[in-house]
């Protein structure tokens, strides 16, 4: 098993004939994506890739079945993408697109939150890497050929440090089931707690590795719900130990403005959670490594 | 992006918040005009810099003549502030505002927040201001107000009205704050700010109620549709690097140690950073190339880590997934050439053909040292600037 998505995910891509849509599609169905068309307003029609375009994500899911979403529409016109495919029924869309105004994804939240929750779209991202099922399917940007199938879970805010987290699992034998990058923006989609949910209720992930960044209270609320709710070990990382305060490091959602922001207090948060923190960011591979030989040892049968 | 107090008061009052009457000044002379076209006897004349605590740093002097107004703009304008929001090396003042004194009865704070844990616009109010917001929440938590605003339906009447009786205000007064809360959530809302605050908000003797301090700052990622509002980004308050930086599409901040550092990505970047300081060294900065790097983006990183006199050592740290490492590799060895890199420089490289990689800088002929993991590079950088240092000591080339 894996979380979210797998080989037989009928995927779209909004924004499908733009360059770096392309390139990222052709990757996708490189690594064996069932990728099943694309939708560009005003190239319905043609094809793409050796898959039909369409002028709408409705037409799409109508003809193809299509059941999950990749957007790389610019930032300008996202919110209004992501909409769209919560509309037509797309049940998980993942958002590449960097630099959307933080009160569209307040919108587009609100929005997401009127249809009932056995309908209601999963919203990955945006500003985000995307997520892969290791050796299954791939509905992001990410390099697919640094994952291995495995047994542990990977969720980071960061894109290029969740490849060096799975590079150093891999180095080390450890393989991963799904890995998803929740993005870096001040309002995501998705949240830790989120994906912490789901990869505990997946039967093939036995641990998780967690990857936050200084700025915003998603961090500590995931360390509290693994405290409360997860029978499985969680491995955390906060990045940013020297950021001074106020500053935005790259990422919007990046910055230090309130009591608990600093990568200090969160791993701190994480620790008196229960977590297990790797001390460096050399030590990713390594503390999950160590984590899972220890695994028989835990209150894990205490589960029903 | 933040702009000056006198900017955010004249937005604030477009959408119905009552200031003070004011005007914004160059040099003395202009500040004297600007106190006889405002009129009455008292006026305050304040530095336009992007700080708060100015008064405490001397930033905002009280007037009773225009003599004094001429008086107070000289000593201001081309002085340094320091505040604790500026950081030791402060702020020169190039802009003064000159508005009325006006006779206060109470202060108040009230500020508009993007509250990452509701998403939503957060209204925040006290009713003592004139402090920070972080001393009162530390000293009376429990006494601060906080409305949560539902996006479809925006802030309502109710809610306004609410704070204002939460206030303490009279009964004269609540309408008036009604509408300065209504007129500040809509700016927010309408402008794409992710922070609006009006501190101290004042109840004059005569019953008004006036922002007398205002700041306003605006979501980077939305300023493409608000022209009105970028216009207002007064370059003399940023950092010239981290403008320089975006020019070459390169996210820059720069701090206070001395290994310049140079990373493909935001998180990976605070990684590396991280790492350094845990190998005993110090980030100059935090530098993200983004996805492509490319020789050009490669070198416009490298001349801006570079201008930062401090930089002794430069870390390069690319996880090439998309691109591959030989390609990276190139454009650092190339961008190395035409620089003519005059500091220790540790690459490290991983991901898509990490050999071959390897081999393009070991075969460079440059003194690139190449790491392979990340606690290596950290160390080996850490040392790197050590060894030049002593060095260079050593040879009489140093400090003295």
């Amino acid at each position: 098993m894996s979380i979210l998505i797998d080989e037989r995910t009928r995927v779209l891509v909004q924004g499908f004939t733009g360059e770096k849509a392309t390139f990222h599609a052709r990757e996708m169905i490189g690594y064996g994506t069932h990728v099943v068309g694309g939708v560009t307003p005003g190239k319905g029609g043609t094809r793409h890739l050796d898959r039909p375009v369409f002028n709408t994500v409705k037409e799409a899911v109508r003809e193809v079945g299509a059941e999950a979403s990749i957007i790389f529409v610019p930032a300008a016109f996202c919110a209004d993408a992501i909409m769209e495919s919560a509309n037509a029924g797309i049940r998980l869309v993942c958002t590449i697109t960097d630099g959307i105004p933080a009160q569209d994804m307040m919108m587009v939240k609100r929005y997401l939150f009127r249809f009932p929750r056995e309908r209601r779209t999963t919203l990955i991202g945006p500003n985000c890497a995307g997520i892969i099922s290791a050796g299954k399917a791939m509905l992001g940007i990410m390099p697919g050929h640094i994952y291995s199938r495995g047994s542990v879970g990977v969720v980071s805010r960061s894109g290029t440090l969740g490849y060096e987290a799975a590079a150093q699992m891999n180095s080390l034998g450890i393989g991963q089931t799904t890995s998803v990058g929740i993005g870096g923006d001040p309002i995501n989609g998705s949240s830790f707690v989120d994906m912490l949910k789901l990869f505990e209720e997946d039967s093939e992930t036995e641990a998780v590795m967690m990857i936050g960044e200084i700025g915003g209270p998603q961090e500590a609320e995931a360390a509290l719900y693994v405290k409360e709710n997860m029978t499985k070990p969680v491995i955390g990382y906060v990045a940013g130990l020297t950021a001074p305060k106020g500053r935005r490091m790259g990422h919007a959602g990046a910055i230090i403005s309130a009591f608990g922001d600093t990568a200090a207090e969160k791993a701190e948060i994480m620790r008196s959670a229960g977590l297990t923190v790797a001390p460096s960011p050399a030590e990713l591979g390594s503390t999950v490594a160590a984590a899972l030989a220890k695994r028989p040892s835990r209150k894990r049968v205490v589960v029903k | 992006m933040d702009i000056h107090e006198y900017q955010a008061k004249e937005l604030l009052a477009g959408f119905g918040v009552a200031i003070p009457r004011g005007g914004v000044a160059y040099s003395p002379e202009q500040a004297v005009y600007r106190a006889t076209e405002i009129g009455g006897s008292r006026w305050a004349v304040k530095a336009q810099i992007h700080s708060g605590a100015r008064g405490k740093a001397g930033g905002i002097k009280l007037c009773s003549s225009e003599d004094e107004v001429r008086t107070a703009a000289k000593a201001l304008l081309g002085k340094r502030l320091v505040t604790h929001q500026t950081g030791p090396e402060g702020r020169v003042v190039h802009r003064l505002y000159v508005e009325a004194a006006v006779p206060i009865d109470r202060e108040l704070y009230l500020g508009l927040v993007l509250d990452r844990k509701t998403e939503r616009i957060m209204i925040v109010a006290h009713p003592q201001g004139g402090m920070e917001i972080e001393e009162i929440a530390n000293a009376a938590p429990d006494s601060i107000l906080r409305e949560s605003v539902e996006p479809a339906i925006g802030l309502s009447a109710f809610q306004a009205r609410e704070i204002a009786y939460g206030l303490a205000l009279a009964p004269a007064q609540v309408s008036r704050a009604v509408t300065t809360l209504l007129g500040a959530y809509r700016a927010f809302r309408d402008l794409d700010a992710t922070m609006v605050e009006i501190n101290p908000l004042v109840v004059t003797a005569d019953g008004q109620v006036l922002a007398l301090d205002c700041k306003m700052t605006f979501d980077d990622n939305a300023m493409f549709r608000r022209p009105n509002v970028s216009e207002l980004r007064d370059y003399a308050e940023e950092d010239p690097r981290e403008a320089q930086a975006a020019e070459h599409g390169l996210n820059y901040v720069g701090l206070d140690g001395d290994i310049g550092c140079i990373i493909n990505g935001a998180g990976l970047a605070m990684a590396t950073m991280d790492m350094i300081k845990h190998a005993g060294g110090q980030p100059a900065n935090f530098l993200d190339v983004g996805g492509g790097a490319s020789a050009e983006r490669v070198a416009a990183a490298f001349r801006l880590v570079l201008s930062d006199g401090k930089v002794g050592a430069i870390l390069v740290n690319i996880f090439a997934g998309i691109n591959r490492c030989d390609w990276v590799a190139q454009g650092v060895v190339q961008a190395a050439r035409e620089i003519g890199m005059k500091v220790p420089l540790v690459v490290r490289l991983a991901g898509t053909n990490v050999e071959e990689g390897q081999r393009i800088i070991g075969e460079s002929g440059l003194p690139i040292i190449s790491a392979g993991s990340l606690s290596e590079a950290a160390d080996l950088v850490v040392a790197a600037l050590r060894s030049s240092r002593a060095q260079s000591t050593a040879s009489g080339n140093g400090a003295p």
